[in-house]
């Protein structure tokens, strides 16, 4: 089992999601792995500006492990939206249309 | 008054959707096919004040929230907590395998994605209080952005963001726990 990460990865910690960082000391105008992980969700959300959205895509260019990291959060999430399909029972649908029915014969006497 | 041929037809698409997530609201069939009912009838009731052209699924969805917020919440008996633990970044993804050399395609933590059945995303999503629920439910199965839930769950843009991110960061914990508990994911590096 994996040790229990914590929020600041320490060198070394074999739970962040790469080890000797790359990305480090990132240069002027580009962000490093802790930047980029942290806008993650905004970013596949498509919720970024479009400044910051060149940042992580840039930083994605470069960056292998977050290039892995996003991949498996964008996988989960399209598992998530398909297992979770429900069959809508046909006497519901017959049960909604009767009860609009009788709202507008309700209205129209 | 609506017209009723105008209503049914734009509206009742929206069923299976709306259905989906009454059920994941009440977590009881029963009550989500009340839920749904409820909402279609309110729906008609107020179809004169819909703006045409404006998102009616969107319309739709907040006379749901609100409905099992004022209603079906009210009835429950357990009081829920109301917050989820702080749950580390990647938090699945670093225990459902070690971090492996990137290569093409699907990765090993993506793999073992596929063990997870409908019930258990169901049950994991269940397992939230009710609004770090609702926030994932319409961002992550229903398709919704920030600003939508934000008017749909009437709720500051900041707070459903922050619902969002820490709601899916909880889920991917139960996820986890509910995977090791049925044997399905294992210590972290056994994923083929």
């Amino acid at each position: 089992m994996p040790e229990p990460t914590t929020t600041e990865p320490s060198p070394g910690d074999s739970t962040h999601h790469h080890g000797a960082d790359p990305c480090d000391e990132p240069a002027a105008g580009f962000i490093d792995c802790d930047e980029s992980i942290g806008r993650l969700y905004s970013y596949l959300d498509g919720e970024l500006t479009e400044q910051r959205r060149v940042e992580i895509a840039r930083h994605l260019d470069l960056c292998g492990p977050c290039v892995s990291a996003f991949g498996f959060e964008a996988e989960l999430r399209r598992v998530i939206a398909n297992r979770c399909k429900d069959h809508v029972p046909d006497a519901l649908i017959a049960r909604v249309a009767g009860a609009i029915q009788a709202e507008a014969d309700l209205q129209s006497n | 008054m609506a017209d009723q041929a105008e209503f049914t037809d734009l509206a009742m698409e929206h069923m299976p959707a709306l259905y989906t997530a009454a059920l994941r609201m009440t977590r009881n069939p029963a009550d989500a096919e009340d839920l749904v009912q409820e909402t279609f009838l309110k729906a008609y009731r107020s179809f004169g004040s819909f703006e045409a052209g404006t998102n009616l699924k969107a319309w739709l969805y907040r006379i749901l929230t609100n409905t099992y917020i004022n209603t079906y919440r009210a009835k429950k008996r357990r009081p829920e907590v109301a917050d989820v633990e702080d749950v580390e970044d990647l938090y699945l993804y670093h225990h459902l395998g070690a971090d492996h050399p990137g290569g093409l395609g699907r990765s090993a933590e993506e793999e073992a994605l596929d063990r997870f059945t409908d019930d258990d995303v169901k049950a994991a999503i269940e397992a939230l209080p009710d609004a770090f629920r609702i926030a994932v439910l319409l961002a992550d199965v229903e398709g919704f952005s920030y600003k939508e839930i934000a008017e749909i769950t009437a709720v500051p843009i900041g707070t459903v963001m922050s619902r969002i991110h820490r709601g899916r960061k909880a889920l991917q914990k139960a996820l986890f726990e509910l995977g090791n508990a049925r044997g399905l994911v294992g210590a972290a590096g056994e994923g083929r």
